[in-house]
């Protein structure tokens, strides 16, 4: 039993982070070609059919770069930088619950790794520690561009989990539990979702996990017309590559989470009305929460070429002066219509 | 029971290096390993709740606020000031009084018998809230309103400056 039960999570774990890692690959060209389809060019189309081998190229590319540290620089959280970037990145899909249940004949698996009952605050958590691999790798560059980018991330990073904390109370408290397995189990079918219930906290979140994520109009600790590259202006070969890395995982795992939490994760309409077997349903389900977190990575990408980057005062004003009040006022109405509903109906 | 002394250990080893490493960046890098313990420990208790906030605030929150600090001033050995032998005595003096009150204050602590647990899942978050918002509620809200009077005084001192500029202008 209990080696089973370690092989299979070990099993999932492996799956998990292979297809992770692969839509991060993937991202990078998605990225381009979404940039080339907006401004009405091409995009890569080189390397293999519609550039479909692109990422493979500019890995290798990364790898066979020379690797350079400065002479300034602290050896050792030089390299320790991209290495907290990139492990945080990958351990935060660990609670996100990708599917039901699928039956093999008396086994059953759970297509989530961990199910614990705090996995909301184990994402904070997770994302609290993702900040030093950037202000690690920023101070140790002794590079002035790397610090102003390090600083920016550092204070951009606290003023957007303050909000991103906020605009998930009032979702804790219509849903009343902190665990994300049960949160998606709770919006089953269509208008169970909690976006009807939150719409205000949803825009709020999606607006902090741009932030948290440093997608564009918040890229400000990258901003290259200020800072050269940003906290990663020091960095060559995969050093940089894994920083890249980390911010595609970043932006997926964050997509999973908007779609798990506030977009049923793998509900879809009718589910329980199509009279399919269990297992069709959780596979059909799988499919459903993918597409959900692909046009969720769309919309990331379709912003970047959509909106300017914020300067540094109207970033920290928008946090803090508008943002916060209004996930309070957020909290306080979701309060009071769950007493009003309590009360009267 | 071992894997708790190796832990304890590794807290003991880590707060050590924060106060003897000369560097203040590897110093504030080894507090927060220390406060990884220390999660690390609350866990062991079955203090879920406990454990990830304390991971969130102090790992998270407060070390990053520090390490930011730190970043700015860019503290090194060259443009470190030099304290006077007075300021260590004292410091050595009041660091020896804190500890005498300390030793003092844990033997007059009633020690309790760590093998019986009185709850065995207080620390998970739905028992800890129960008992938060019911036995405790006047010092849990008591202490809400000490939080909100430190955060109003903080803005008050950033924005004082200010307003004197103000009214003198």
């Amino acid at each position: 039993m209990e080696t089973a039960f370690l092989l299979e999570k070990l099993i999932l774990v492996v799956v998990i982070f292979t297809i992770t890692l692969v839509i991060a690959m993937y991202s990078t060209l998605a990225e381009r070609k979404i940039a080339g389809f907006m401004q009405d060019r091409h995009g890569p189309d080189r390397a293999g059919a519609f550039g479909i081998l692109q990422p493979l190229c500019d890995g290798g590319k990364f790898f066979f770069k020379e690797e350079i540290i400065p002479a300034g620089a602290h050896k050792g959280l030089f390299i320790m930088g991209p290495v907290i970037a990139i492990i945080t990145a990958c351990i935060s899909s660990a609670v996100i619950p990708w599917g039901q249940t699928l039956t093999f004949g008396d086994t059953t698996i759970t297509l989530q790794v961990a199910e614990v009952n705090i996995g909301v605050l184990y994402i904070f958590g997770v994302i609290a520690l993702g900040v030093y691999g950037i202000m690690l790798g920023g101070w140790a560059s002794n590079n002035k561009f790397s610090l102003m980018g390090a600083i920016r991330a550092a204070s951009q990073s606290i003023s957007y989990e303050i909000g991103l904390g906020l605009s998930l109370i009032a979702l804790l408290m219509v849903t009343g539990t902190l665990s994300i397995g049960e949160i998606v189990a709770q919006q089953s079918g269509f208008v169970n979702w909690n976006i009807w219930s939150q719409p205000l906290g949803f825009i709020i979140f999606v607006t902090c996990a741009f932030a948290e994520c440093n997608r564009v109009p918040f890229d400000l600790p990258e901003c290259e017309t200020e800072l050269v590259g940003g906290y990663h202006t020091e960095y060559s070969s995969m050093k940089l590559g894994l920083y890249m890395f980390s911010e595609y995982i970043n932006m997926f795992v964050s997509s999973a989470l908007m779609a798990a939490l506030y977009f049923g994760g793998y509900n879809f309409p009718f589910m329980h009305d199509l009279g399919l077997s269990a297992n069709w349903i959780t596979i059909i389900g799988v499919l459903v929460f993918f597409s959900k977190i692909f046009a969720f990575i769309f919309f990331f990408m379709w912003i970047r070429w959509t909106l300017p980057r914020f300067r540094y005062d109207q970033l920290m004003r928008l946090g803090w002066k508008k943002l916060i009040p209004l996930a309070i006022a957020n909290i306080v109405l979701t309060g009071v219509i769950i007493l009003i509903k309590d009360t009267f109906f | 029971m071992s894997f708790f002394y190796l832990v304890a250990f590794l807290s003991v080893i880590f707060s050590l290096m924060t106060i003897f490493t000369k560097n203040p960046v590897h110093s504030v890098l080894y507090l927060v390993i220390t406060f990884f313990t220390f999660t690390v420990h609350y866990i062991m208790l079955n203090a879920q709740f406990l454990a990830v906030v304390n991971f969130i605030v102090y790992m998270g929150a407060i070390m990053v606020l520090f390490l930011f600090v730190l970043m700015l001033l860019n503290l090194n050995k060259d443009t470190e000031p030099m304290k006077s032998p007075l300021v260590k005595v004292m410091g050595a003096i009041a660091g020896m009084c804190l500890l005498a009150t300390f030793l003092g204050a844990f033997r007059a602590l009633e020690q309790s018998d760590v093998l019986i647990k009185p709850h065995e899942n207080i620390g998970l978050v739905e028992n800890l809230g129960k008992v938060l918002f019911g036995e405790f509620l006047l010092p849990f809200e008591l202490s809400s309103i000490l939080l909100l009077t430190a955060m109003v005084g903080a803005v008050l001192l950033a924005k004082h400056e200010k307003g004197v500029k103000k009214q003198h202008g």
